[in-house]
């Protein structure tokens, strides 16, 4: 990509889940750390919408929170529009008002005590972009893009269904006019009809603000209806990184084709959906070698002792030894 | 027609608060036949799985079964003392429930709870209760299932302990299994594995599955026939696939359309405008009126009842009353 | 684009929505709590118009008379022909006017010695909880250690100390705040330990992330967005904390370790009324104390009353 918007460079993640000191030494144990992330590579270019997809213990979220600054990566760098994110130097006010994050639960992102015109206006205040009153008033013009009214500035969250509540924590995502927005599973908490709601606003203000979007999930459906490009994770590492649809008629690695044959099937055409074997072994123990092998019908010698790197596909590229074999 | 196993008529369930009586059931009729998988679908505080609840008789207070009936075989059960609900439970009916760790006591292993319960509903030593029980785990797709039976529930993985949970709530060889949300908790990839043992298992032993699921996917995979809740009230049952392709009730058919699907090509996704209403605020005549495109006259006057359509299905709709129809031509 | 309908009827007035929350309903509906605020607010407001509500000033000498000493309740004095509601003590203080302004001290301190444990606790447990690790394990062991020693010793053993530092001229002026501070050191850990609790809780919540992600400062979030979340129990501890302030000041007053003579509170008039218990002036002790059951009761069942209503598991 000439010119990514975010570049994601070696992304590395560990989590300290020791025991206490004194448990340790008389357990005569090690410490333990668990792996979130490791070696995580991928760029996003401008306006387009990355998704990355995965199972719990996949690390989506940890990368997410990374890249909004909010846990700072224990190797690796991510660079937005040419500035370093590095949450342990701190991040420049500039860069900070530049990208937002949406969150899951809708009922646990807005502050139940405050009003919501004090929810949405309060990045305005924190980057000091505008004086009060017309904070006030862009906060009620906001809630009127999002689809509600601008009278509802005066009311509190809890007046609000699921649906409205994540209108309401998009348009404080939008308040401080950002170009990035990242999305950790913005409709896993909301019912279908709901969801459409959201997933289709969050289209229209793309289109409207020219936004970037990093968007986290683990529903395939949503994903494909949403992104332009898809990064597939397993137990921390990027398996697959592909072009939007092609992903889903031309999977390459072994799991995303797994992935695939998991997802129900709402049309009826037949498909029997292949059972998976196994289930996500303990990411504070993975297995050797590509973490899928316990689980992957083409798994070989090599796969159980070298960690694949990604390598060139049709659609993208893929950390599979198979697919070398398939071309040498 | 055969009788069926489970026969819900008219069921209203209220809960009295300060501000006055919210009705999260409102005349709920449904039938569910032996060996049958009845998915029950609905968005959340539809009231799918108050309904479930108060088939076992868990409704908590000061929630109650205000009126109706809930049949078991022509038997009532809806009016009950706790204690034969209690022998109902677990024997003729078994629960799974969405939260694994729910279900399983943390405090013994998984061979003690199969093998009480095994006891407690079927007359048999504890040696046959122990075979059974091991018989079952490994049934359900527990590997080294006689070895893992004395483990405690927190030795299994999310995807194993549903699997006991099932073993558990099949192993007095019920009649229905109640399944709430049983896969919600669990990865993509899990899912399907837990949905097809359910499945199976239930259709060998001829028990009839309760699906309750906001997930259509598992529904269409899964379920004979579909009841669709609305704010407490049945839009629409009937054969899953009718009801998936070609939904009749105008809120099924946005439903359907609104769900992202691994091959549709438009790019916006169809949309219901506006949110479930609330149950202090359900509006007069339909409860769907105020969000159908579909709404004339009667739908913001007169709640339409449950009518009967050829091929088994039913549904709630003004729009397939010939008689309102007339009244207003031009619709 | 649709909307969700989303009518806005006519805003209700504050009052209004104040009078129709479900805490509102919870203390209509809850005859001891409605007691309990009546109970207390009689000698609340007592104590705080004291000097328009007492006959006289007990603590002006000029308005003494030592004839009406010991006269019994509601008995006309046998040299003046004065009569007292509640007797007159020994130096012929009308008793209700001394306990009227007893209480007044009495309430003083123990509101501030709360206040003082409040904004000390509620700073050491959001920091606490907010930065967790070592500094955590740190705070909350000296928390642990002073919970082991009875809130009197701690108390008793900081006015010891002041009282080593203050010149003897000040002592006086300043026993109050001693006394404040002494009180108010023994009683900040329970609300330490509750805000740290609920710090941990909330700090996790995504609408801490989210003021996190746009870089509020940590200042900002600890008070403007966790503090208003984690109130509750706080006011729940500060109710059930003033009572047992003010028994905590009565009993140091009786112990003769608190206020000073000129300005005593209802823990000393008890100190003074119990020695002519045995001469049978026995109204110079009862009423005292009978005013501080009234008032520690009440508002201990208030703060009772207070949780509960609080907690949604047992609504």
């Amino acid at each position: 990509m000439s010119d990514p918007l975010v570049k994601i460079d070696g992304l590395t993640r560990r989590f300290d889940v020791s025991k206490p000191w004194l448990n340790r030494v008389i357990e005569r144990e090690d410490k333990q750390f668990l792996t979130a992330n490791a070696d995580v590579s991928f760029e996003i270019g401008r306006g387009e919408t990355f998704a990355l997809v995965g199972e719990s213990g996949s690390g989506k979220s940890t990368i997410a929170k990374m890249v909004v600054g909010l846990l700072a990566p224990s190797a690796g760098t991510i660079t937005f529009d040419g500035q370093r994110i590095d949450a342990g130097a701190g991040i420049p006010r500039s860069l900070r008002r530049r990208f937002q994050m949406i969150f899951q639960d809708p009922f646990a992102s807005l502050n139940p005590r405050w009003r919501v015109g004090e929810i949405i206006s309060e990045p305005i205040r924190t980057f000091g972009l505008m004086n009060a009153t017309d904070a006030r008033k862009e906060a009620g013009r906001l809630l009127e893009v999002v689809g509600l009214s601008a009278n509802d500035v005066n009311k509190f969250p809890h007046e609000f269904s699921g649906g409205q509540r994540q209108r309401i924590a998009i348009a404080r995502a939008l308040s401080s006019k950002p170009e990035f927005i990242v999305c950790d599973e913005p409709t896993s908490a909301l019912d279908v009809s709901v969801q459409a709601q959201i997933l289709n606003l969050m289209r229209d203000l793309q289109d409207e603000f020219g936004l970037t979007y990093l968007l986290i999930s683990h529903d395939l459906s949503v994903v494909r209806h949403m992104s332009s490009r898809i990064g597939v994770l397993y137990l921390g590492r990027l398996v697959e990184v592909a072009q939007g649809k092609k992903l889903f008629t031309e999977p390459q690695h072994p799991y995303t084709r797994m992935l695939l044959d998991a997802v129900p099937d709402l049309a009826l055409s037949g498909r029997r959906r292949r059972p998976v074997e196994g289930e996500i072994p303990n990411p504070i123990s993975p297995p050797s070698g590509c973490a899928f092998h316990p689980r992957c019908p083409l798994a070989f010698d090599r796969c159980k002792q070298e960690i694949p790197q990604p390598r060139q596909t049709p659609i993208g590229q893929a950390a599979c030894h198979a697919l070398d074999h398939a071309v040498a | 027609m055969a009788e069926p196993l489970l026969s819900v008529r008219d069921l209203v369930v209220e809960f009295p608060t300060r501000r006055g009586i919210l009705r999260a059931l409102d005349r709920v009729s449904f039938d569910i036949m032996p060996g049958e998988v009845l998915g029950m679908v609905g968005e959340s505080g539809a009231g799918k799985s108050i309904t479930g609840a108060a088939i076992i008789g868990l409704i908590e207070p000061p929630g109650r079964i205000a009126s109706g009936e809930i049949r078991l075989k022509g038997q009532r059960i809806d009016n009950i003392t706790p204690e034969a609900m209690r022998k109902i439970r677990g024997k003729r009916i078994g629960m799974v429930f969405q939260d694994p760790l729910t279900s399983l006591n943390p405090l013994y292993t998984v061979a003690q709870q199969l093998i009480e319960t095994i006891r407690t509903h079927i007359d048999c030593s504890e040696a046959e209760a122990r075979k059974r029980a091991v018989a079952l785990l490994d049934r359900v797709g527990i590997p080294a299932a006689a070895r893992r039976i004395d483990d405690y529930p927190h030795h299994f993985s999310g995807g194993m302990r549903q699997r006991v949970v099932i073993a558990l709530a099949l192993c007095a060889e019920p009649e229905l299994v109640i399944a709430d949300e049983p896969t919600t908790a669990l990865d993509v990839s899990v899912q399907s594995q837990i949905i097809e043992v359910l499945k199976d298992i239930c259709a060998e032993r001829g028990a009839a599955v309760m699906l309750i699921t906001h997930d259509m996917g598992v529904i269409a995979e899964t379920a004979d026939r579909v009841a669709v809740l609305y704010a407490g009230r049945m839009a629409e049952v009937g054969p899953v696939r009718e009801v998936i392709t070609e939904a009749m009730h105008p809120y099924t058919a946005g439903l359907m359309s609104s769900i992202p699907t691994l091959t549709q090509e438009s790019d916006r996704l169809v949309q219901i405008p506006g949110a479930m209403p609330r149950l202090n605020a359900i509006p007069t005549g339909c409860a769907f009126n105020p969000r159908c495109a579909k709404a004339f006259g009667p739908c913001t006057v007169e709640r339409p009842e449950l009518i009967a359509q050829e091929g088994g299905r039913q549904v709630a709709c003004w729009l397939y009353d010939e008689a309102k129809r007339r009244e207003v031509p031009h619709v | 684009m649709t909307t969700e309908p989303n009518p806005t009827p006519k805003e209700p007035s504050r009052l209004y929505r104040m009078w129709d929350s479900d805490l509102a309903y919870a203390f209509r509906t809850a005859p001891v709590a409605i007691a309990a605020t009546l109970v207390a607010l009689i000698i609340i407001g007592g104590a705080v118009f004291a000097p328009w509500l007492a006959t006289m000033n007990p603590f002006n000498p000029a308005e003494l008379n030592l004839m009406n000493g010991f006269t019994p309740p509601m008995e006309p004095n046998a040299f003046t022909g004065e009569t007292f509601l509640m007797g007159a003590d020994n130096q012929g203080r009308d008793m209700l006017s001394t306990i009227l302004y007893g209480t007044r001290t009495s309430l003083f301190v123990g509101a501030m010695a709360v206040l003082f444990a409040m904004v000390l606790g509620i700073s050491v447990g959001l920091f606490a909880g907010w930065r967790g690790g070592w500094v955590d394990s740190a705070l909350m062991r000296v928390a642990d250690v002073q919970l082991a020693f009875p809130a009197i010793l701690i108390a008793l053993l900081v006015f010891g100390i002041a009282r080593g530092f203050i010149p003897d001229n000040l002592r006086d002026q300043l026993a109050i705040w001693v006394l404040i501070v002494a009180i108010g050191l023994s009683d900040w850990v329970q609300f330490a330990r509750v805000v740290r609790g609920a710090t941990m809780v909330e700090k996790n919540k995504e609408y801490v992330q989210a003021a996190r992600v746009i870089g509020a400062h940590p200042v900002k979030i600890m008070f403007r967005h966790i503090l208003p979340n984690v109130m509750g129990p706080v006011l729940v501890i500060a109710t059930i904390s003033l009572a047992l302030a003010i028994i905590a000041e009565a009993t140091l007053s009786f112990l003769g370790v608190g206020v000073p003579p000129t300005q005593p509170s209802l823990g000393t008039l008890i100190r003074i009324g119990q020695s002519f218990l045995i001469s049978g002036e026995w109204w110079i002790l009862l009423f005292p104390a009978l005013t501080l059951l009234a008032l520690a009761l009440s508002v201990n069942l208030l703060g009772d009353w207070l949780r509960d209503a609080l907690n949604p598991r047992l609504r």
